[in-house]
């Protein structure tokens, strides 16, 4: 049944039907809430590929980041405001970067790699700091989006929002999987296993990397210009280290077998991150961590494992 | 098994002049080899000889100090593994390499789609095809019965096949086996090697495997290289290596050597 190469689309489809139909029931602090945090699921997503190939990213904040900025620069200087065209910007430019910086993070591996992700998010976050005419630490303002040139306001304007969040995540997220179950999806889980035997297979371990990594950035640039346009302002806070953490929370929260669970942790961390910014204002990273560990002593994999047929029996990572 | 020997010009693998030190030790000293297309030859030697350091100068896992490699004529010294497999030289390992977290199905998968150079990432891994395939592989190498087990539920032996039928999907022109029964049982030696020679049957392969048991060597083997430290002091058939004088002291040791360790 899996196999069939229906299967995934037909997923999809359905995924978003729920997701549409949910979208008219919720009161719009939760439409906002449920938009943020499949943006935020979008970055997480990126570490997700990586970790399949036995990677962490600790700085998927540079590319939320440059997502934001690419929709909140464009918006003020070109009068851009259509969410389309800025997300396809966005990708753009994070693709681009992530190119480059490709380069360089191929030939590292755990600790390191992870070190100089967090690094080149922390220089943006430096520069952007640094950079007056563009706002500084205070950041800019970002006018509302439009749709291919439906200018929604007020709920409207949220439920549009939330309807175009939810058709990019599960496109992104179809695609994604149809990756993980492609040949270069099992080449990188083998890569995690094994990379010597993967080199002496005939396999670029280094252009599995690249290619993962740059996957990662095109959904985290993605989940920066929606996460802007949603708040309706960025500040170099979106490549700060902080940022980047959640995403990395999220992303170990889930697990890498499912990629509906990745959207799944990213909204439990925003509703758990809500309530406890009610109720304990100060202590809520600590909710977080106590969670967290239990996900982890419990279900060793994430809460992947929950969703997914393989593996159930918690290997021993 | 004898296959055409008739055309020695014909040299598929070349090693000339090969040095190779690890500080004070010297791993290879002057290896000269000319293997012919389609030979089987076996590499014998105590532990520490360097048996293996020749495999992996070979595959591109350790460049050379000095000295070349040359496969079918070309100088492929010093090239990447990923490299040296595209071209057609391929190997197993002493201790099994592979995806500890993955199925005896998915291994076989992984070396399916990574022989295609244009591995996709759209088309299914687990494609019917490939499937087919990959379970074809694993009933050549009778360990289809643990097809969807992970490594670490596989017994010595099977790791040790599958490590070999890993190694062979890419259909490789020369293919190195680095003790390929080390560690299996001392039952289980002849037919893992049966099987090995069976699966590659008929497909002209040259190959070179590793070999601490001199049965196996005489039966397999039309050659026999014999290393002690870092060289290659007899390079003859079995019977006459055997009774070569320094392979009896320096190899062999008067009796007929035991499995070596890892
Ligand atoms: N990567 C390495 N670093 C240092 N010394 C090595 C390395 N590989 C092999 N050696 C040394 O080179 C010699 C030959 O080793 P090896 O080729 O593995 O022997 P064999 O496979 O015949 O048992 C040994 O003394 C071994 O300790
Ligand atoms: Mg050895």
């Amino acid at each position: 049944m899996t196999n069939s190469r229906f299967f995934v689309p037909v997923c999809c489809v359905l995924i978003f039907a729920v997701l549409v139909g949910i979208g008219f029931i919720i009161p719009q602090w939760a439409m906002f809430l449920a938009t943020m945090a499949l943006a935020k699921g979008l970055v997480a997503l990126g570490i997700v590929i990586l970790m399949r190939a036995g990677l962490v990213s600790f700085g998927q904040g540079l590319y939320f980041c440059i997502g934001a900025y690419v929709s909140g620069l464009m918006a003020n200087w070109t009068g851009i405001t259509d969410i389309v065209l800025l997300s396809i910007l966005g990708v753009l430019v994070s693709v681009i970067l992530a190119t480059i910086c490709a380069r360089l993070l191929s030939g590292y591996r755990g600790i390191f790699f992870a070190m100089l992700t967090l690094s080149l998010s922390m220089i943006l976050y430096g520069a952007l700091s640094k950079m007056s005419i563009i706002g500084g630490t205070d950041g800019l303002n970002v006018s509302a989006p439009t749709f291919l040139g439906y200018a929604p306001e007020g709920r409207a304007l949220g439920f549009s929002l939330y309807f175009y969040t939810c058709l990019v995540s599960v496109i992104a997220g179809g695609l994604i999987r149809v990756y993980f179950n492609s040949e270069r999806g099992l080449t990188a889980l083998a890569i995690r296993d094994n990379e010597l035997r993967v080199e002496y297979l005939g396999s670029s371990v280094k252009s599995a990397i690249s290619s993962g990594y740059i996957m990662a950035a095109a959904v985290g640039g993605l989940g920066g210009v929606i996460a802007g346009l949603a708040i309706g302002h960025v500040d170099p806070e979106y490549a700060y280290w902080t940022t980047s953490g959640e995403f990395v929370f999220v992303a170990i929260l889930s697990g890498f077998f499912s990629i509906t669970a990745v959207f799944a942790s990213s909204i439990v961390l925003e509703v758990v991150r809500s309530f406890s910014n009610l109720y304990f204002p100060n202590t809520w990273q600590l909710v977080l961590g106590v969670f967290l560990l239990i996900v982890i002593l419990l279900l060793p994999n994430g809460l992947g494992s929950l969703f997914s047929k393989r593996r159930r029996k918690g290997g021993s990572e | 098994m004898t296959t055409a020997e008739s055309s020695t010009t014909d040299f598929v693998l070349q090693a000339k002049n090969l040095n190779k030190a690890f500080g004070a030790v010297i791993a290879a000293n002057e290896v000269n080899v000319a293997v012919p297309r389609g030979a089987v030859w076996s590499l014998i030697g105590s532990n520490g000889a360097g048996k293996t350091t020749f495999v992996n100068m070979v595959t591109g896992y350790l460049r050379p100090d000095s000295g070349t490699i040359l496969f079918n004529d070309k100088d492929i010294t010093g090239l990447e593994p990923r490299k040296i497999t595209r071209l057609g030289i391929s190997r197993s390992f002493q201790i099994p390499q592979l995806c500890a977290e993955l199925t005896a199905l998915e291994n076989m998968l992984v070396s399916l789609s990574s022989a295609n150079e244009q591995a996709s990432f759209f088309r299914p891994a687990h494609s019917a095809e490939s499937v087919a395939n990959a379970t074809d592989m694993l009933e050549r190498f009778r360990i289809v019965d643990y097809r969807d087990r992970t490594m670490a539920e596989l017994p010595a032996g099977v790791r040790k096949l599958l490590d070999i039928a890993m190694a062979i999907t890419g259909e490789p022109q020369v293919l190195l086996l680095d003790e390929p029964t080390s560690g299996v049982a001392a039952e289980e030696k002849y037919p893992l090697m049966d099987l090995v020679m069976e699966a590659l049957d008929g497909s002209n392969v040259t190959v070179m495997f590793v070999e601490h048991d001199m049965d196996i060597v005489a039966r397999y083997s039309q050659r026999v290289l014999a290393f002690y430290d870092g060289q290659i002091i007899a390079n003859d058939t079995p019977d006459n290596v055997m009774q070569d004088d320094s392979v009896r002291r320096y190899v062999t040791g008067g009796a007929v050597a035991t499995a070596g360790g890892v």
